[in-house]
């Protein structure tokens, strides 16, 4: 499982990067797309890993935490889910606005003739 | 802690709920009725103030009296390692101080007209405010991050207002760089949880101590990528290139309080460097001091390049700021490596007066170059034709107040702008009496006189640093001189209608300039005991984990009772 997460976590992180360098608003949207999910998954596997552990303890008296899962980093993976959400999309108005304005989908706004 | 325990002090969480709670009710309303979203946000603003006023009162007086610098605020009232605190301390306090200082005038700034070029920007500048006076108080991290990025949400859609496609091309590179760094936050962010087991900063800095090699490799790393996302907010050298675009493009009171967003970075990089990675650090002191002092002097030097090339004055703004962000790292990163405390106190005093003088050089920098094509060296036609009147017609509130008596009204604000422009640009060169000249004289005196006596030299950096100090004021005055020479004395004919809403905020900056010159040595003193105490980061520590002992003390859960090194702050997965 670890060896699985961390190539899942390694192949859309490289994958985000790379695109995120190329000069098309929409090459640079879905790599930032990638980038997050990424990230996502790495927030929660620096929670560690767990299987069929619940998070959230039951209520009163002395439990054994081992038996759990760490609920804060799936509590932060939601925030940022739902903040990268948000930010992406207003990304993506942004990026049909500056096609409009600007006539091309180039990051820089123009065309770049060599 | 400022009050016993017993009764929560609620004037802490006062600066972030104002404007927020102003931000959200003004989204009631339709957004023609700017004249009350103004008011709105002007009174919210002056409670926002007042609260400050309070808070660094609080923080003085329990200074003073011996007690910790600190004061503590547990939000829903959890226990501190496990809940989320806010942090008030002497630096926090001057931070959300100088929030409230230059957003009135950026407001006042806005009714001359911006604020009725686009949607909702009363809501946003409060929920900027909110979102910058968080990223001030909160002391956990992923709670920062959160505070961030309300701040980050909120400065795109100011960066974006008046719209245009300039401001839509500079607005996607912002907004991909911006999200690309939060990434980066959020993966520095999960490191340092992986590795110490907490979020709360003051926790970090003790679970340091107990990290064998490879958990600390891995928190170094946490730390990089955390300084990486905080170096790009405050315009470090190679990570600056997005700063004068947005900021040249953007409306110039949404530039004057975004001025304010690259001092978030700085105060983010300051806080946890000195906090977790200061001199007491173990291991782990000093890590990240050298990457602070040589990137602070390239940026400055990138600056005053930046600065001397760029024909567009308020692309020259943004290059300004950039070389106030470096001034400010690299005494960060000298004071980190242990270069003393007074250095550090004339660097926060500078960067309060640098702040100011940066925010209203975007304000000055639209009016006087309304009438060109912000290029100064294309001679200005004076035929009447305004080529920016298309894009921005000044309203004023209601009624413009200088149509009765055009001619007289015109030289007024025209001269006092031009006068202003002056003073900006002598307190930005740090020109005596300004308190530019003050802080740098406090920033070179702190370096010579803490490193002089004890090494006997000072280090190539530290001289390095000193010259750019003077080069960089140098660079400035020559651009900002030959600019106003231009646009002031030798250029004849009609002047720029600029209305009064425009230069009231330009003179209230300027006032407050001119009360740091006056009570320049009450203000150095507070930032030279704030300096001191960000050195002394056990106390800041202690203050804020005084409660975590009942927690760990608690039967409920197999809390470590002392630092372990084999027992983390939660507990370890189990393979």
């Amino acid at each position: 499982m670890e060896l699985i997460l961390a190539l899942a976590i390694g192949i859309l992180v490289g994958s985000g990067v790379w695109l995120l360098l190329r000069p098309r608003s929409y090459q640079v949207i879905i790599g930032l797309c990638l980038l997050a999910y990424g990230v996502n998954l790495f927030i929660f596997a620096m929670g560690r890993l767990y299987v069929g552990a619940a998070p959230i303890m039951p209520k009163g008296g002395f439990v054994d935490p081992t038996a759990y899962a760490d609920p804060l980093p799936q509590a932060l993976v939601l925030t940022a889910i739902v903040i990268s959400f948000a930010t992406t999309a207003l990304f993506l108005v942004l990026m049909i606005a500056a096609r409009g304005a600007t006539g091309t989908d180039h990051v820089d706004g123009k065309e770049r003739h060599s | 802690m400022m009050n016993d325990g017993t009764m929560p002090d609620h004037l802490m969480i006062a600066p972030i709920l104002i404007p927020l709670v102003a931000g959200a009710i003004m989204l009631f309303y339709n957004d023609r009725n700017r004249q009350i979203k103004l008011i709105m946000g002007l009174v919210a603003v002056g409670l926002t103030f007042l609260a400050s006023v309070e808070l660094m009162s609080d923080v003085k007086s329990a200074t003073e009296q011996g007690g910790t610098v600190v004061g503590l605020y547990r939000l829903g009232d959890w226990p501190v390692p496990i809940g989320i605190v806010l942090v008030l301390d002497r630096l926090s306090a001057m931070m959300v101080m100088l929030t409230a200082l230059l957003a009135a005038p950026s407001l006042i700034y806005a009714a001359a007209g911006w604020h009725g070029k686009g949607q909702h920007y009363h809501s946003m500048f409060q929920f900027l405010l909110a979102g910058v006076n968080g990223s001030f108080l909160t002391g956990d991290l992923f709670n920062l991050f959160v505070f961030f990025e309300v701040m980050l949400a909120a400065s795109y859609g100011l960066m974006l207002h008046g719209s245009g496609p300039e401001r839509i091309k500079a607005g996607l590179h912002y907004l991909a760089v911006n999200l690309a760094a939060s990434l980066f936050f959020l993966i520095g962010v999960a490191l340092v949880y992986g590795t110490t087991g907490t979020l709360n900063m003051a926790d970090i800095a003790r679970a340091l101590h107990w990290l064998d090699d490879a958990e600390r490799l891995l928190f170094h790393a946490a730390a990089t990528f955390l300084g990486l996302a905080f170096l790009i907010k405050a315009a470090a050298w190679p990570l600056c290139f997005w700063l004068p675009p947005t900021y040249g493009t953007a409306s110039p009171p949404a530039a004057a309080i975004m001025a304010i967003m690259t001092k978030v970075g700085i105060y983010v990089i300051l806080r946890l460097s000195l906090l977790v990675l200061g001199p007491d650090a173990g291991a782990s002191a000093g890590f990240g001091a050298p990457v602070l002092m040589i990137g602070g002097v390239l940026t400055m030097a990138f600056g005053m390049i930046g600065i001397l090339g760029t024909p567009e004055l308020a692309r020259k703004g943004g290059y300004l700021a950039i070389i106030s962000s470096g001034t400010v790292l690299a005494s960060i990163g000298f004071a980190q490596a242990g270069g003393g405390s007074s250095m550090l106190g004339g660097a926060l005093y500078y960067m309060v007066g640098s702040t100011a003088a940066i925010s209203a050089f975007f304000l000055i920098a639209e009016p006087v170059t309304r009438n060109d094509l912000g290029d100064d060296d294309v001679p200005v036609e004076d035929d009447g034709f305004d080529p920016l009147s298309e894009r921005w017609t000044p309203m004023g509130l209601g009624t413009v107040e200088d149509t009765s008596a055009p001619a007289s009204q015109r030289t007024v604000s025209w001269l006092t702008m031009s006068i202003c422009f002056g003073l900006v640009a002598a307190m930005i060169a740090g020109l005596p009496p300004m308190p530019g000249f003050i802080g740098k004289l406090a920033i070179l005196r702190g370096a010579i006189e803490d490193n002089l006596p004890t090494s006997g030299h000072l280090p190539v950096i530290l001289w390095a640093y000193a010259a750019m100090l003077i080069l960089s004021g140098l660079g400035a005055l020559i651009s900002l001189m030959r600019f106003g020479i231009r646009r002031f004395w030798a250029e004849e004919g009609p002047t720029p209608r600029i209305l009064a809403l425009e230069v009231v905020p330009v003179v209230m900056l300027l006032g407050m300039i001119g009360l740091q010159t006056v009570r320049s040595d009450a203000l150095l003193g507070y930032t030279n005991a704030t300096a001191s105490a960000l050195l002394e980061p056990g106390v800041y520590r202690r203050a804020v984990l005084a409660e975590a002992q009942d927690v760990r003390a608690a039967p409920v859960q197999s809390f470590a009772p002392d630092p372990q090194p084999e027992n983390g702050q939660e507990p370890e997965a189990q393979e």
